[in-house]
């Protein structure tokens, strides 16, 4: 068997749930396969076996949770044991590279979970005055990057005198994060209340394996947020919404310097464009996500949403709870909004799991959000089961302590038959009215 | 790829009728990959009669030539047609009831009212 090279995969200190999710699903888009030295865990680093240097650049290309993935050279518990792996791995490997002396390079010193000073930084560097490169030292644009990292564990309290690791080795590549920052709701023309941020919304176009040329769709588009993601990661994107002001970018503005002047020319399209990625864009409309406005041919690679939960927004169908009046004369009438009735998340899952058994292609990925009470949550209870769907990944963010939301991926790993179509269940959660009779228990125990 | 099925008593409501009050073109980068892979998708027959309705079928023709895969030009008018082309003011209209779907500023609005359903 082929001799791996090792790789340090060094991830940024956020959404440490989402991590091997993210991880999993480029792995699986790339075709190729990642043996890990050890279970991926909460730590910063994971190392993994790859095929190719190609293919670790490649995942580093997709990938926002991650920093940067290292070539290891050396790793150990104390400092001289690294400095002895790093010389043996010199003498083994570098001595014999004919152009050392035009090779430039640079050095990266990071320390997790602790402070450097600047002169540490240089000392630390000057104790690999042995490696035999003699290029210039290039800090923009250096042939070579050479890293060392100190690992002082996961807990700010308890800091220990030593780094519990040592990583010494070469970066082969920087991460997608940069693009959390390009497409920033904070500089975003068009953005609504619950817009997803730029790294979740990146995130979710991974999980559903999002690549060049995809047909993405997203039933609850609002502020197109998880289409700019797909767009940007080469899927041709479009949505629906059932609230027309939304769509047409006439909401109360969510920006709050900018309530007093009219919004104009905010759009999903704006977005698109704000980012270059109006070729990606194929259409918004106005409609209800619960009826059947697409023709049944028609086939998806990838269906990614966040569904209203009824909190900050409201779920809503168009119908009416007045009994149905039988006059034409109401037909003809010309009101712009129809008369709608609550639709419960409950119902939402159920339609979005029979527009997605129904319009997904085989294999294509639903990455959807739940919202779950932490208390009560299990997995039988709030996770819907469909027998065309297979659950790839359930991750939580947690937004209070008793709240939070999971992102769960699906994939469709079989075409429906009439009957599965149609029968299937999915259990209710009765979040939205757990959620207030919380806060309405909450309010009398204040008051 | 839309229809009016959603109309009370509508069985297919495809394909839609339009009616196209104000076009405007967006330029886009064509992709050959997408479009090679959206054809297949579509309904040519209606996809080509609606372009020819609002005069812009280029040289598309009704029947769909054999290997599009390598005809360049043939698949960068399909592109025009398809994505370029933007009905920015119109009418999509239900073929069996002839319900209008009013299209604002490039987005059609496919709600209906509750006496609809």
């Amino acid at each position: 068997m082929k001799n791996f090279k090792k790789y340090l995969f060094w991830f940024a200190n956020d959404h440490v749930d989402f991590r091997l999710s993210e991880i999993e699903s480029i792995v699986s888009l790339l075709k190729t396969t990642i043996k890990w030295k050890e279970k991926p865990t909460i730590k910063p680093y994971w190392i993994a076996e790859l095929p190719s240097e190609d293919v670790v650049k490649e995942i580093a290309r997709r990938s926002v949770s991650l920093k940067h993935i290292t070539e290891l050279w050396a790793w150990s518990s104390t400092i001289e044991n690294l400095h002895e792996q790093v010389r043996k791995f010199s003498d083994d490997h570098l001595i014999q590279c004919p152009d050392l002396h035009q090779i430039s390079f640079k050095f990266n010193v990071e320390v997790y979970c602790n402070t450097q000073k600047y002169s540490e930084k240089v000392s630390k560097i000057e104790t690999f005055n042995y490696l035999p490169f003699k290029g210039r030292v290039n800090l923009n644009n250096p042939d070579i990057t050479l890293t060392y990292i100190e690992y002082f564990g996961n807990d700010p309290n308890k800091v220990p005198e030593k780094p519990y690791h040592l990583f010494f080795g070469k970066m082969i590549a920087k991460s997608q994060r940069k693009s959390i920052s390009d497409l920033s709701l904070k500089n975003r023309i068009f953005i609504g209340n619950t817009s997803m941020d730029a790294e979740l919304s990146l995130i979710m176009a991974n999980c559903a394996k999002v690549t060049d040329g995809d047909l993405v769709y997203d039933p609850f588009v609002g502020s197109g947020s998880l289409l700019v993601a797909a767009a940007y990661f080469g899927g041709y994107v479009f949505g629906v919404d059932i609230d027309y002001l939304m769509i047409h970018g006439r909401t109360k503005p969510t920006r709050k310097q900018a309530r007093d002047k009219p919004r104009k020319n905010e759009s999903v399209l704006a977005n698109m464009k704000q980012y270059g990625l109006e070729s990606h864009y194929l259409d918004v409309l106005v409609g209800d996500s619960s009826l059947p406005i697409w023709r049944p041919e028609l086939r998806l690679d990838a269906i990614i949403t966040d569904p209203p939960y009824g909190i900050r927004e409201a779920t809503e169908k168009i119908g009416t709870s007045k009994e149905r009046q039988n006059s034409s004369s109401i037909c003809n009438s010309e009101t712009k909004f129809p008369s709608k009735v609550i639709y419960s998340f409950h119902q939402i899952l159920f339609d979005l799991f029979y527009f997605s058994a129904a319009h997904l292609k085989l294999n294509g990925r639903l990455v959807t959000w739940i919202p779950v009470y932490r208390d009560d949550y299990d997995e039988d209870h709030y996770i819907p089961q469909h027998p065309c769907f297979t659950l790839i990944s359930n991750c939580e963010q947690i937004i209070s302590r008793v709240l939070s939301r999971r992102l769960l991926t699906f994939e469709k790993t079989k075409e429906p038959t009439a009957e599965e179509l149609e029968n299937f269940e999915i259990s209710d959660s009765g979040f939205r009215e757990k959620y207030f009779s919380y806060k309405h228990g909450r309010d009398l125990v204040s008051n | 790829m839309l229809t009016s099925r959603c109309l009370k008593g509508v069985v297919t409501g495809y394909p839609l009728g339009i009616v196209a009050k104000e076009i405007k073109i967006q330029e886009s980068e064509f992709n050959k990959d997408f479009i090679t892979r959206l054809i297949p998708k579509l309904d040519w027959n209606v996809f080509w009669s609606t372009a020819k309705q609002i005069g812009y079928e280029g040289s598309l023709t009704q029947q769909i030539i054999a290997d599009y895969e390598n005809n360049e030009n043939f698949l960068k008018d399909v592109h025009h047609a398809l994505v370029e082309v933007d009905i920015f003011e119109g009418e999509l209209i239900c073929p069996e009831t002839n319900r209008k779907f009013p299209i604002t500023d490039g987005i059609p609005n496919m709600l209906i009212k509750d006496n609809e359903l």
